[in-house]
């Protein structure tokens, strides 16, 4: 099972849950079954054309998935994957 | 300047004694930070230690650029200020109280917005830019003006609990440029999305340490001590206290400097994040007319979209449904007769009547212009607003 950071403007729709353990051998089928988890994070995850919007990162253990496979990078036991979307606080 | 051949008085030596005796930093690091120019963009919740810390640290000359006043609720974060100084221009302020701390430092200040009109010419003067500001426009025009002009831009950023902390834009000694805020996030999120520290509130400690980070990388891409975080990005949780230092890199399609760079000078932030779009015409009435309508005993329903406190300090009377419950009780508000809504100024309630329209189709709903404020000036004076 690989688990999901979930970022603190996303909690509101996981329930307030920070981590969340979901199966899938890719990023886009642990998003995937993520959204099926927690539909409201759908519209936030998941852009129009199916695509994870550019303002939001995905990091598999310390990488960005956009210079490993993007959303075909492989998942595997006790990978951990990090939503990290843009924020601009100061 | 050449840092070689800064001097210290006796005073600067005797100040800056705990750094010039670390073995791997001495005298030479000391005169890089006397040598250097940083600028210091936004001097709030960020900006108050990373510029604390620089000034503490002998930083030669520090530029600061906010064009804001402090505020009362500024004091729960920007350390810089204190009840003394609310009301007053925050760039004058923060120059007193640094230059108490250090009068051995230059202290520049500028009371203005950072725009696509001026950023260029602004942080051509310095050697390295810290970003404190706090919303997406000015972070692009922050980057590109650095990208553009080749300075590091060593970067925070904040939200309820989260930090997040690079350092964009450096060029080792290898000659190597590291990536910058477009590889990272190479558009903004839509407009309205991520709240502002003010919409969706922040701890008041975190920028403190995220900007007190800020505050350690300038130092070390000044004097070339350890490790600049440069092609990584730490993220902190100040709840869980998890944090992750991620590998990031340069990207091709960057269209600053990718492989194919199509963005060669500043451009409207706003209009790249969105923040222009107009916003639709909403039906309003102002406080005269509301009292009209009382006199006339029109039938209608007055809904208040403030929070309980605000409530009970004043009121006209009108039904309570706080901004952030108003769709989750759309069934109380009815259908078959004029609405008014109401907040203290008429931001607030502009904006429920807004998502009301599009999400559920409301025709009936006008928005009180001035709020209640308005409404206590111009029609009932003897309510009270000396505690709001």
């Amino acid at each position: 099972m690989a688990t999901v950071f979930i970022p603190t403007p996303l909690r509101k729709f996981t329930n307030t849950t920070p981590k969340v353990e979901i199966q899938g051998s890719t990023v886009l089928e642990v998003i995937n079954t993520l959204t099926v988890n927690f539909p409201d994070l759908k519209r936030h995850l998941v852009n129009a054309d199916g695509k994870i919007p550019s303002f939001i990162n995905i990091f598999v253990d310390d990488n960005d998935i956009r210079n490993l496979q993007q959303e075909q990078t492989a998942v595997k036991e006790n990978t951990i994957i990090s939503i990290v979307p843009a924020i601009a606080g100061g | 300047m050449n840092p070689q051949n800064i001097k210290f008085s006796r005073e600067e030596l005797s100040r800056y004694n705990r750094h010039i005796i670390i073995p791997d930093f001495g005298l030479e690091a000391q005169q890089k930070l006397k040598a250097s120019k940083v600028l210091v963009i936004g001097s709030g919740g960020l900006g108050s230690p990373i510029l604390l810390y620089l000034a503490a640290a002998g930083i030669g000359t520090i530029g600061i650029v906010d064009f804001d006043v402090v505020d009362d609720s500024n004091l729960q974060r920007q350390i810089l200020f204190g009840v003394n100084e609310v009301g007053q221009p925050k760039v004058e302020a923060a120059k007193r109280r640094l230059q108490s701390l250090n009068p051995y430092i230059t202290l520049n200040v500028y009371n203005i917005q950072l725009t696509s009109k001026n950023a260029l010419s602004l942080i051509q003067d310095y050697d390295v830019v810290a970003d404190g500001t706090d919303n997406f426009p000015t972070r692009y025009l922050v980057n590109d003006a650095c990208v553009l002009l080749g300075k590091t831009n060593v970067y925070a950023s904040i939200f309820q609990f989260e930090g997040q902390i690079s350092v964009f834009n450096y060029r080792n000694s290898k000659g190597e440029v590291g990536p910058n805020y477009r590889d990272l996030y190479a558009t903004p999120p839509p407009a309205g999305l991520v709240p502002s520290c003010a919409e969706g509130g922040v701890l008041g400690v975190l920028p403190g340490i995220l900007g007190s980070l800020q505050a350690l990388e300038v130092i070390k891409v000044i004097t070339g001590v350890g490790e600049v975080l440069s092609g990584r990005f730490f993220s902190f949780d100040a709840l869980s206290f998890e944090s992750r230092t991620f590998n990031i890199k340069r990207n091709p399609a960057n269209p600053l400097n990718g492989t194919n760079p199509t963005i060669k000078e500043l451009i409207d932030y706003e209009q790249f994040c969105g923040v222009k779009a107009v916003e639709k015409k909403i039906k309003e009435i102002n406080a005269i007319e509301l009292n009209d309508w009382q006199v006339r005993g029109e039938d209608f329903q007055i809904i208040d979209v403030r929070e309980p406190y605000e409530y009970e300090i004043v009121n006209i009377g009108a039904e309570l449904i706080p901004l952030g419950t108003v769709l989750d009780n759309v069934s109380k508000i009815a259908r078959n007769k004029k609405v008014v809504v109401q907040c203290k100024t008429g931001n607030r309630s502009g904006k429920a009547i807004r998502e009301l329209e599009e999400k559920f189709g409301f025709e009936n709903l006008y928005n009180l212009k001035g709020g209640i404020l308005g409404y206590i000036d111009d029609v009932k004076p003897e309510l009270t607003k000396s505690k709001y």
